[in-house]
């Protein structure tokens, strides 16, 4: 398995050809507590860029972009219910969304962590 | 919120370094450097000021004393611009009011307290919002009688201490502070220091705020943070205590198109005020009074989860758009999503069950009463 990295702080971990989608722990301290996550069905085509998710915190709403051309195959239903787990956990059991690698070179212009890490000292 | 300023041209209070030493998140809000949230997080921030005691820097709003010859005439100038009674005003005695715009559209809310001592006969001190400063000053030196001027304080900072045991707190420096009733003030000594506090605020909790030198505001916070009761409190949970306490942003809740009834802010009014009118857009008002106003600031409470913000629309259950929300966001006490907006009279009952559209979809709402989490103000018992 293979974790990249966006621009907009998401985490994409590849195994085969699902992806599965998250915000980072940077991500995470900008929004402060989140409060609400909504989530896409399952079957939903999501293009590069499209509008994926939305997670609020107490003061503002952020959109979560698709990192890359994909299927929606299953959104972490846990969020719902337990929305402060993107504080507790956001790299892990906070996971957003699996979706299908639909573009795979899309992969290659992603960060590795190390190059995220150097890109989030420069903000 | 944020204005589009750049970094630089922003203005900072006298408890800027102590924001950035106490690891706040700055933003730019009305032209100031604030912290919107320090480390806690807001969620925190919020709790604690209802459990405990919260500090917030609020020296970004506009301290400003209208002089005028006798305790009269500088009541007399400030009622022909607002809707509220001043000559009946006490001495120590503090009031919320609007200055109005000549079709009774709110320019700004703001406090009005007059000074208890009688060495300060004629004059009032107001507290008006950073954002409006300019507008509102403006506005006074065009409008006010000749005997009556303007001066705008620029050397004191203004610190708000609110929640169950802000005034104990405070009064462990300044123990005059636990003398006063809700919506009085006096000037009193802390820790030596020459303030003037004033039993109001923001949060619907008991507490202070503390017109204080801008030079001793560093120590006095520093002071107060000391107690292990108080901690600093942020912008964004600034906002999210007001809502919950039904109270108006101004710009958001309440602007120069909304008048007091339909803002909901009647209780600025008093008697002799709405009977005899003479404050600008009375013929409005006064209407609105007597027949109700076409629209009315209600309360919302959101059955989910997903919070409805400012510039959602309202609707009738599968009907059409009837309001738009003017803030709303995520109420930590209340532990749900809440927000407040207008909508036609007719849809104003508490209860009525709307539908608040978020990214096209619609929420179930029903119009709730404010505010959404009890106040509790101190009341001094009658003796």
């Amino acid at each position: 398995m293979t974790t990249y990295f966006s621009k907009d702080h998401e985490w994409i971990a590849v195994d085969g050809d699902i992806a599965t989608v998250g915000i980072t722990t940077y991500a995470q301290e900008q929004l402060g507590d989140v409060v609400y996550v909504e989530l896409p069905e399952a079957g939903k085509a999501l293009s590069q860029g499209d509008e994926a998710a939305v997670v609020e915190s107490v003061k503002a709403a952020s959109e979560v972009y698709a990192p890359i051309d994909g299927e929606v195959v299953e959104a972490n239903d846990v969020l719902a219910d337990e929305p402060a787990k993107v504080n507790e956990d956001p790299q892990g059991a906070a996971w957003f969304m699996k979706m299908t690698v639909g573009n795979a070179d899309q992969l290659t212009a992603l960060m590795d962590e190390a190059a995220y890490k150097a890109y989030v000292e420069t903000l | 919120m944020a204005d589009a300023v750049a970094e630089s041209d922003l203005k900072q209070t006298p408890l800027y370094d102590l924001h950035v030493e106490l690891g706040a998140r700055m933003v730019p809000f009305a032209g100031y450097s604030m912290p919107v949230q320090y480390k806690a997080g807001i969620m925190a921030e919020h709790q604690h000021t209802r459990t405990k005691a919260g500090l917030f820097d609020v020296s970004h709003m506009g301290q400003a004393i209208l002089i005028g010859p006798d305790h009269e005439t500088t009541a007399r100038a400030l009622e022909a611009l607002t809707p509220s009674n001043f000559v009946e005003l006490g001495p120590g005695r503090q009031r919320y009011t609007v200055l109005l715009n000549g079709e009774g559209g709110i320019i700004d809310d703001l406090m009005v307290t007059r000074p208890v001592s009688q060495g300060d006969d004629g004059r009032l001190m107001l507290v008006v919002n950073a954002a409006r400063k300019d507008v509102d000053y403006a506005h006074l030196r065009e409008k006010l009688p000749e005997n009556v001027t303007l001066q705008v304080v620029e050397d004191r900072a203004l610190i708000a201490v609110q929640g169950p045991e802000a005034v104990a707190a405070v009064a462990a420096h300044a123990p005059k502070a636990a003398e006063l009733d809700f919506m009085s003030a006096a000037p009193m000594e802390f820790d030596g220091i020459g303030c003037h506090i004033a039993r109001a605020g923001y949060t619907g909790e008991d507490g202070v705020e503390m017109s204080v030198p801008a030079g001793a505001a560093e120590a006095i916070a520093r002071a107060l943070l000391a107690d292990d009761r108080v901690e600093p409190i942020g912008l964004g949970a600034r906002d999210s205590l007001r809502l919950e306490a039904g109270l108006c942003l101004y710009g958001h809740d309440i602007d120069e198109t909304t008048s007091p009834v339909e803002g909901a802010i009647t209780f600025c009014m008093q008697k002799r005020r709405r009977e005899e009118g003479g404050f600008p857009g009375d013929e409005r008002i006064q209407a609105e009074l007597k027949d109700g106003p076409g629209r009315v600031r209600v309360g919302l409470r959101l059955d989910g989860k997903a919070p409805a913000r400012e510039g959602a629309e309202i609707a009738l259950p599968d009907g059409p758009v009837i309001g738009t929300v003017t803030s709303g966001g995520f109420a930590p006490t209340v532990g749900a999503p809440i927000a407040m907006g207008y909508v036609p009279a007719d849809h104003a009952a508490t209860g009525t069950a709307l539908e608040l559209i978020v990214r096209g979809r619609r929420l179930p709402a029903a119009v709730a009463d404010t505010p959404f989490v009890p106040n509790r103000y101190y009341r001094k018992p009658k003796s």
